[in-house]
């Protein structure tokens, strides 16, 4: 062969530095967009007990759905369990900051907005946590994408995305999905 | 014949043979999924048909192939018998009572838990319990290969390893390193469980002990196809190896690049603080390396065979390359998906990009193209490499093997392209019926139906292939090749065969780098379920 040693190194090093370089543009891709623009996954060390969700507290079944926080903030509660999502709808309002807030009571789900980049697990012991902004009116199906049991496949919840003039909380600040 | 030929057909054989059941599973459930009633159709049956055919491709195929590829690399590659084959038979007749103990559980709906198991959830004991052995079994083989590099090099001082077996052990020592995630989830965490000596468990924790495993045990299955680019394709061409030097590195890269990054499979989990994702993060984009550096070398290898055939200009090489070989051509078509399933790996990696996809039919369809695609089909051709070694008969047909090798790749395109698509469009997993009334996912109907023709391919294809393998024995005796003995089996040889530096031929070097970066990577994300101590969940028995 024509090809001696020294090419062969020569040729080799080439390739290591030029894919070298493409990772290192990758990474700082994603560092940017982790450092730069806060785009991170949804992490949230917070605890809860999967034994007492339901018995009082911020997941008690008066407290789930969507809600205008005294705050100021619009916050969606949801508790997903085998094989229902409690409420089976939420209503939010277009273009404007929500924060999706999960627990489960029994075991692993998943939840994501079809269309959207809201996707996160829900792991008993932990509150789930995802910031989001829907941009487009409509209603969304939510199903549950983590296998938890025969039922898995029949776990579907909805999301209404209307304009801010039709979104209504009462008195208290709750919104609910009103029959179609 | 290699002396060992018996136990590496039975090894071999299992494998298939778990393969072949599971493919029937595979066209099934596509179909359940697929806007077609299909019969038996049920959640229960679906479920256990999923379980079953993740355990049976992911943890039978791949550790038994692995397993008999080994012992055949041990014995040809070293030209020596291999260590202990009693010890060898034992741990093979574990990991069958192992199998045994999985299918009976998964069949009789006692482990309706996926392969990768979602505690709380718990399966039937004997589930568990068979695990183990399959997991015990393969580290009997992981010894073996490590006492026989072992004692090669004390017969051969001073002499590199040939890199077909510096690469099996590679593979034995990331597989010990890889298994230790999962042991311990099983042994601590889930048996107990099973066995109702606990109540609850830490599901988190549970969790970050898979992920150690989760990403690791991929470049375990993968590394035999790597061997076969490396030092079978080459030789089949007509070529050398670009460089040894550099697939030593490569294999190195796997081993100590592949561990410290399973936590990227929990990027969409609450637990990790975002800190240690980064960390994995970083590192998993490492991971690309190893793969980047093969492409290079194989194509180089591959180029120096086209031009030795005659090929001219700048791609004139890969027409003159024997394509008609199914070991260039499975590497051409294993190639090929890997284009794809690299691109798709690169989003799935992408930290923010994951929150589009994961949970996705994409993430299917991603491990769908890379290991039933890129690394099966090079089980099938190392498979058409070996068996006339391994029974002393030519192929009976080699046109049937190319047909075959074809219709894998093509019925995996038409199989996974459409999961991508959809999977890009929110279709999410794991779920067995899908209602097409919907106006929002009626447009999938088509889509799906594309996919379970890819199905139906593969089934196939499968078939010819066990069909191809069944051939040699039951060839007429007089295609025995008594007469002309087989030639013994050849590995490609370097370029430049030079010395190679004492680091690359063996792994004390490597294996303290892996404990470094796995102790940076796991410690906090471990030791922090015991610092915040999270409530436990209650088990969830399915074992009905
Ligand atoms: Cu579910
Ligand atoms: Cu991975």
């Amino acid at each position: 062969m024509a090809i001696d040693e020294i090419s062969v190194a020569k040729s080799e090093r080439r390739w290591a530095t030029a894919m070298a370089g493409v990772s290192a543009v990758m990474l700082g891709a994603i560092l940017y967009a982790t450092l730069g623009l806060h785009l991170n996954p949804p992490s949230n060390v917070e605890l809860i007990d999967p034994a007492t969700i339901h018995v009082s507290g911020e997941f008690a079944e008066e407290n789930l759905g969507t809600r205008l926080e005294p705050t100021g903030g619009i916050v969606t509660r949801l508790v997903t369990t085998q094989f229902s999502f409690s409420p089976a709808c939420v209503v939010v309002p277009q273009d404007t900051p929500v924060t999706i807030r999960v627990v489960s009571p029994d075991v692993i789900h998943g939840i994501m907005v079809v269309g959207t980049n809201v996707n996160t697990m829900v792991i008993p012991g932990y509150v789930s946590r995802v910031r989001t902004r829907f941009t487009e009116v409509g209603e969304m199906l939510m199903p549950c994408h983590e296998f938890c049991g025969l039922g898995h496949s029949q776990m579907i919840a909805k999301v209404r995305v209307v304009p801010v003039s039709e979104f209504k909380p009462d008195a208290d600040g709750r919104a609910h999905c009103a029959a179609p | 014949m290699p002396r060992l030929n018996r136990l590496i057909l039975a090894h071999l054989w299992t494998a298939f043979a778990a393969f072949g059941g599971a493919l029937i599973l595979g066209l099934w459930q596509m179909w359940v999924r697929s806007p077609f009633a299909a019969p038996l159709s049920s959640s229960e049956n679906y479920f256990i048909s999923v379980t079953a055919h993740g355990s049976a491709m992911g943890y039978v195929l791949t550790t038994f192939f692995i397993m008999g590829f080994g012992y055949f690399v041990a014995e040809t590659a070293l030209k020596r018998p291999v260590p202990f084959p009693r010890l060898a038979w034992a741990g093979f007749y574990a990991g069958i009572v192992g199998v045994a103990l999985v299918v009976g559980t998964v069949v009789s709906g006692r482990a309706t838990v996926l392969f990768t198991f979602y505690p709380p959830l718990t399966a039937s004991p004997w589930f568990y319990v068979g695990l183990v052995l399959v997991v015990v079994s393969s580290w009997v083989w992981c010894a073996l290969m490590l006492i026989g590099m072992g004692q090669w090099k004390r017969e051969n001082p001073g002499k590199s390893v040939p890199l077909a077996m510096f690469a099996t052990t590679a593979n034995a020592v990331l597989w010990l390193w890889t298994t230790v995630g999962v042991a311990a989830e099983i042994l601590f965490v889930m048996l107990p469980a099973a066995f109702g000596l606990t109540e609850a468990v830490d599901v988190g924790l549970t969790r970050t002990l898979f992920s150690w495993t989760l990403h690791a045990i991929v470049y375990f299955w993968l590394i035999p196809a790597y061997i076969a680019f490396y030092t079978m394709a080459p030789q089949k061409a007509g070529g050398r190896l670009y460089s040894d030097m550099m697939a030593r590195i490569s294999f190195v890269a796997f081993l100590i690049y592949g561990l410290p990054v399973g936590l990227h499979h929990l990027f969409m989990d609450p637990h990790p603080a975002t800190g240690f994702k980064a960390v994995q993060m970083v590192l998993t984009v490492l991971v690309a390396v190893p793969t980047l550096l093969t492409v290079f070398t194989v194509c180089a290898s591959m180029e120096i065979a086209g031009r030795l055939r005659g090929g001219k200009g700048l791609l004139g090489w890969v027409g003159a390359l024997p394509w008609k070989e199914p070991l260039v051509l499975a590497t051409g078509l294993s190639f090929f998906m890997l284009w794809f399933g690299g691109f798709g790996g690169l989003i799935n990696m992408s930290y923010g990009m994951n929150a589009m996809v994961h949970n996705t039919s994409w993430v299917t369809a991603h491990f769908h193209m890379i290991f039933g695609g890129s690394v099966v089909i090079m089980y099938f051709a190392i498979a058409y490499e070996i068996w006339p070694k391994l029974t002393g008969r030519a192929a009976p047909c080699v046109a049937h093997q190319r047909v075959q090798l074809w219709s894998w790749a093509i019925g995996m395109m038409i199989l996974s392209l459409p999961w991508h698509l959809l999977g890009m469009f929110g279709q999410w997993r794991r779920v067995a019926q899908f209602d097409y009334s919907d106006p929002t996912i009626s447009w999938w109907a088509p889509w799906m139906t594309a996919s379970l023709i890819g199905g139906a391919i593969l089934v196939a294809s499968g078939a010819l292939f066990i069909w191809n393998l069944a051939r040699f024995h039951i060839a007429d005796r007089a295609q025995r090749l008594d007469a002309a003995p087989m030639e013994p089996m050849q590995y490609a040889v370097a370029l430049h065969p030079g010395s190679t530096p004492a680091a690359l031929n063996g792994f004390r070097l490597w294996n303290i780098l892996v404990l470094v970066l796995m102790t940076a990577a796991y410690a906090l994300p471990i030791a922090h379920s015991f610092i915040v101590n999270p409530p436990h969940a209650l088990v969830h028995r399915v074992n009905g």
